[in-house]
C-alpha cells in the first residue's frame, strides 16, 4: 500500500471554529482519515517541535495554518512548517486576513490591559497587578510570552500559497480544497480557493436589487426588522456583499442577517473597506450637505464594518495612533 | 534539587494554556500553576462598535462554544434596549441552545473523556483516543454519535444563519422563525436525541459504573475538591441553560447566593496574579483566599456537576431520574468527585434533549411573532447563560445610540481557572511522588482538567486522538532532566 499523504494543521491566534469546521465533515471525516495521515494537528500548538523539525522536506504536503500571527513562539512555527512543507495553505479569515482578533489593531495594548486588569467592573485589583514576562511567586520562575503590538495576517510573516477564506470556511470549501490539493489540480499560487465573484452574485437576493441602488440613510437591525427576501442595501441596511467574495454558501443571508465581509475582498480588490467606502459613497442619495451629512451620520463604526475581518490586511493595518511599534 | 514540570501546551482557553508543576526537594508536588498565556481583549476591541454587533463578534471568543457567546450577547442586548422578546422567539432561541448542547456534550463525551474509560486511563497512548473508542464499541454505535451530532448540526446550521458563529440572535428577538415543516422534521432529530442519550447513560452504566476501579477513581481524593457551586436555576430552582437565576451553594449544598443577572458585580469580583493573562474569579461574600478549597475560601466551580450540585433537580422527567441516580451512587449532594462532571455531563444531555422535543411539541414554536422591536434608550446590559462549560456572563455599557462604551465579560472556564489549577495541583501531588514521573502522570493530570471541558481540551482537538501532551523537567538551572511526549 502507498504511502498516504501527510498534511498538517497548526493554529495561531484563532477560535477553534477552523477545527470545527473539519469535524463538521462528519461521516466524510472517516474518509480523510483514510485518505491522508494528520501529522500534526492544531492542539499541538507548541508541541511536537523535534518532530517537525525531524520532518524530511516535503515529507508533509501542505500545512494548513488558521488563526492570526501575533506572538513570536507563533512565528517561529509557522517559519518552520513553511521552511518543510511545499504547500501552505492560509486557513481561515484570521490567518487569511487577520479575522476578527485582527480589530484589536484599533487599540493599543496599553488599552488592552487597562481595562481588563483596571478598569474592569469585578476585577479587584488595588496592587494594581499586571501579568508579567517574567515573574517569581514564592520563588518560582514563570513566563507568559510577550505579545506584539499588532495582529499579523499569516502571509506578513511567511510565504503563503493559497488561501481558504471564510469564518469559518465551509466544509464543502475545505473538502474540495483538499481534494484539489491531492489530486494536484490548483489554480496559480497566490490564489484564494473560492469563486472569482462578489458575493451580491450569488446571493439569493439578488433579483431584488434594483437596478440603481440608492441608499438616503441607513438602517440598524437593532430597531428595525429586515424583510426576509430583499436585498439588504436596498433596505437600507449596511451589507457588505458589494465588497466581499463569494463562496460562503450565502450562510448568514439565509439567516435573515446582512454578510459582514468574511471572505474578504472581492476578485482583484486590494482593500475591503476602500472598495465598501466607494460602493457607499456612490449609493449615497444625497444632494445637499444637509442630506450628505444625515447619510454619513446614519453610517455607525465604518471601520468595525467595513474592516470586521481584514484590519491588519487592510492597507492602513493598524491605526496610527498608537505607541510605536 | 527542586525541580520543573511544564506542561506546555494544554492549549486555548481564549487561546492557550499551560501548566507548571513544582517538585520540592524531596521530588514532591509543591506547586502547580495554570497558566493562560494569551489575550485577545475582546473587553477592548469591541469598543465603539454598535451594540447589536456583539451577537456576531463575540462567537469568536470560542468556535468550540460560539452559541453560548451568541445567546448571552443576544439576552445582553434584550436588557441593554429594556425589550422583552416574544414568547415564540425566547423558545426559539432555548429550543437552538437546548440543540447545541446535545451535540457539544456529545463531542466531549465521546471524542475527548470516552477514551480514558472506554479504551482506559492506563491503555496504550496509541489506542486511548477516539479511533480506540470506536474500536472497543463499533461503527454501529460511532455512526449514531456522528449521526445525532450531525442532525443537531444541521439543525443549528437552518435556525441560526451559521452553526459555527450563528447570526440570528438580535435585541427583541430572533432574525428567523420556524416553519412547520421544518418543526417536523427537527422533532424527528429530537426524539433521536432523546433515545440516543437513554443509550449513552446505558453505555456509561455498563462501561464506568460496573467498573469497581473506574468508580474508585472517581471517588479518589486526587480528583477530589470540597468548592462552593454556581449555576442557572429555573424558578423551581431546576437546572437552567438559557435563562434564570443564578444560585450559588456552599461545599455543604446550602444556598448562599441566588441572584438575578443585573446584580451579578454584588457577588462576583475577580482576582489578578502576575503569572496568568486569566483572572480569577471569587465569590465576593467570602473573598479570595487563594488557591484552596473549602467553605471559607471563595472560589467556586461551574460547568456540569456545579450546576447539578447549584440546583435541585432537572426539569425533565428522565433526567430528573438520572439525576437522583447520579447521587444516590455518589452518596449524596453535593458531590465533590471532579470525574462524575462526565456523568452529569450525560445527564444534562439528555435533559437537552427531553427540552428540545417538549419545544418542538409546542405549536408557539413556529409563530411568526419572533421580534419586539426596541424603543427605549440603550444604557447598560447583562446577559448570563449556562454555557457547556460553566456561568457565561456579558455585560456591555453603551450611549445612547448603542454604540459601546464599556464591556465587561467573564468566560465559563474563567471561573473554572482556579478550579483547574487546583485539580491539576492536586492529580500530580498524587501521582508524582519521589521525582518518579511516570507515562501515567500524563493522563491522569490530563484527566484532572479534561473533566471540566475547558476551552482548550475541545472535541475538535481529540479527533484524530490527539491530546498531546509534553512535559519537560528542568533542575533549578533550567537543565532539561528529561522529556516525557505523549502524542495522544
Amino acid at each position: 500500500m502507498a504511502a498516504k499523504p501527510k498534511v498538517a494543521f497548526y493554529w495561531c491566534a484563532s477560535c477553534g471554529g477552523c477545527e470545527e469546521t473539519v469535524v463538521d465533515l462528519h461521516e466524510d471525516v472517516l474518509k480523510v482519515v483514510e485518505a491522508v495521515d494528520i501529522a500534526l494537528w492544531p492542539v499541538a500548538l507548541d508541541f511536537k517541535l523535534k518532530d517537525v523539525q525531524a520532518w524530511k522536506p516535503g515529507e508533509v504536503a501542505v500545512a494548513f495554518i488558521n488563526g492570526a500571527v501575533r506572538l513570536s513562539e507563533q512565528e517561529e512555527w509557522v517559519k518552520l512548517l513553511r521552511e518543510k512543507c511545499p504547500l501552505v495553505v492560509a486557513f481561515g479569515s484570521c490567518a487569511h486576513l487577520g479575522g476578527i482578533p485582527g480589530l484589536a489593531n484599533d487599540k493599543t495594548r496599553d488599552e488592552i490591559f487597562a481595562n481588563k486588569y483596571f478598569r474592569s467592573p469585578t476585577v479587584d485589583n488595588p496592587g494594581k497587578t499586571l501579568p508579567q514576562e517574567h515573574c517569581r511567586v514564592n520563588g518560582y520562575e514563570l513566563e507568559l510570552p510577550n505579545f506584539w503590538k499588532e495582529v499579523k495576517t499569516l502571509d506578513q510573516v511567511i510565504e503563503v500559497d493559497y488561501y481558504l477564506p471564510g469564518c469559518p470556511p465551509p466544509t464543502s470549501t475545505v473538502a474540495a480544497a483538499v481534494g484539489a490539493i491531492l489530486k494536484g489540480e490548483l489554480p496559480p499560487k497566490g490564489s484564494v480557493l473560492a469563486p472569482e465573484k462578489s458575493l451580491c452574485e450569488s446571493c439569493p437576493r439578488k433579483d431584488s436589487k434594483p437596478e440603481r441602488l440608492s441608499i438616503s440613510r441607513f438602517k440598524r437591525i437593532a430597531t428595525s426588522i429586515p424583510d426576509p427576501e430583499k436585498c439588504f442595501l436596498a433596505e437600507g441596511y449596511l451589507c457588505m456583499g458589494p465588497a466581499t467574495r463569494s463562496g460562503c454558501g450565502e450562510r448568514c443571508l439565509h439567516g435573515n442577517m446582512p454578510c459582514r465581509g468574511c471572505f474578504g475582498p472581492t476578485p482583484g480588490s486590494l482593500d475591503q473597506g476602500t472598495k465598501m467606502l466607494s460602493t457607499i459613497c456612490s449609493l449615497g442619495e444625497a444632494d445637499t450637505d444637509e442630506t450628505a451629512q444625515a447619510y454619513a451620520d446614519s453610517l455607525v463604526d465604518p471601520l468595525g464594518t467595513f474592516y470586521r475581518f481584514s484590519l491588519p490586511a487592510s492597507l492602513l493595518r493598524r491605526s496610527r495612533r498608537q505607541e510605536p511599534v | 534539587m527542586p525541580e520543573r514540570i511544564t506542561i506546555n501546551p494544554i492549549t486555548r482557553l481564549e487561546g492557550h494554556g499551560k501548566i507548571e508543576i513544582f517538585l520540592n526537594d524531596a521530588g514532591d508536588v509543591e506547586r502547580a500553576f495554570f497558566q493562560v498565556p494569551e489575550l485577545r481583549g475582546f473587553e477592548t476591541f469591541c469598543l465603539g462598535r454598535p451594540a447589536e454587533e456583539m451577537p456576531r463578534i463575540t462567537p469568536r471568543i470560542c468556535g468550540v462554544c460560539p452559541t453560548a457567546h451568541h445567546m448571552a450577547s443576544t439576552k445582553c442586548l434584550d436588557d441593554l434596549w429594556k425589550v422583552d422578546p416574544p414568547p415564540a422567539a425566547k423558545k426559539i432561541r432555548e429550543l437552538a441552545y437546548s440543540t447545541f448542547y446535545v451535540e457539544d456534550h456529545y463531542i466531549h463525551f465521546f471524542f475527548l473523556a470516552a477514551p480514558d474509560f472506554v479504551v482506559g486511563p492506563t491503555a496504550p497512548a496509541a489506542e486511548r483516543n477516539i479511533l480506540g473508542v470506536i474500536a472497543r464499541v463499533g461503527m454501529d454505535i460511532a455512526g449514531q454519535v456522528i449521526r445525532v451530532r450531525r442532525e443537531c448540526r444541521q439543525m443549528l446550521q437552518t435556525m441560526m444563519g451559521k452553526v459555527i458563529h450563528p447570526v440570528f440572535g438580535v435585541p427583541g428577538g430572533v432574525s428567523r422563525g420556524i416553519s412547520e415543516e421544518e418543526r417536523k422534521q427537527f422533532l424527528e432529530t429530537a426524539k433521536f436525541a432523546v433515545e440516543f442519550a437513554q443509550f449513552a447513560l446505558k453505555l456509561f452504566d455498563d462501561v464506568v459504573l460496573k467498573n469497581k476501579q473506574y468508580v474508585d477513581l472517581i471517588l479518589s481524593d486526587a480528583y477530589t475538591h470540597k468548592t462552593h457551586y454556581m449555576g442557572l436555576v429555573d424558578e423551581n430552582n431546576k437546572v437552567s441553560f438559557y435563562d434564570g437565576q443564578v444560585r450559588v451553594v456552599d461545599p455543604a449544598g446550602k444556598e448562599v447566593a441566588k441572584f438575578h443577572p443585573r446584580q451579578y458585580r454584588d457577588f462576583i469580583a475577580e482576582h489578578v496574579e502576575p503569572w496568568s493573562y486569566v483572572t480569577f474569579p471569587y465569590l465576593k461574600q467570602v473573598g479570595w483566599k487563594g488557591f484552596v478549597d473549602g467553605a471559607a475560601s471563595g472560589i467556586y466551580r461551574v460547568a456540569p456537576l456545579a450546576r447539578l450540585n447549584a440546583a435541585d433537580g432537572m426539569a425533565t422527567p428522565l433526567a430528573q431520574q438520572a439525576y437522583d441516580t447520579m447521587y444516590a451512587t455518589l452518596g449524596g449532594k453535593p458531590a465533590h468527585a471532579t470525574l462524575a462532571t462526565h456523568w452529569a455531563r450525560l445527564i444534562e444531555a439528555l435533559y437537552a434533549a427531553e427540552r428540545m422535543r417538549e419545544l418542538l411539541e409546542d405549536p408557539e414554536i413556529t409563530s411568526k411573532d419572533i421580534r419586539t422591536v426596541p424603543t427605549a434608550t440603550p444604557e447598560e446590559g447583562v446577559g448570563i447563560v449556562e454555557a457547556p462549560r460553566g456561568t457565561l456572563i456579558h455585560n456591555y455599557w453603551t450611549d445612547g445610540d448603542g454604540i459601546l462604551t464599556r464591556v465587561n465579560l467573564i468566560v465559563a472556564t474563567n471561573h473554572n481557572a482556579g478550579p483547574i489549577a487546583m485539580s491539576v495541583e492536586k492529580a500530580a501531588k498524587g501521582m508524582i511522588r519521589g521525582g518518579q514521573v511516570s507515562e501515567g502522570l500524563l493522563n491522569t493530570v490530563e484527566m484532572a482538567f479534561r473533566a471540566y471541558d475547558p476551552c482548550h481540551a475541545c472535541a475538535t482537538h481529540a479527533l484524530p486522538g490527539k491530546t498531546p501532551l509534553l512535559i519537560s523537567i528542568f533542575d533549578s538551572q533550567g537543565k532539561l532532566l528529561r522529556e516525557i511526549r505523549r502524542d495522544g
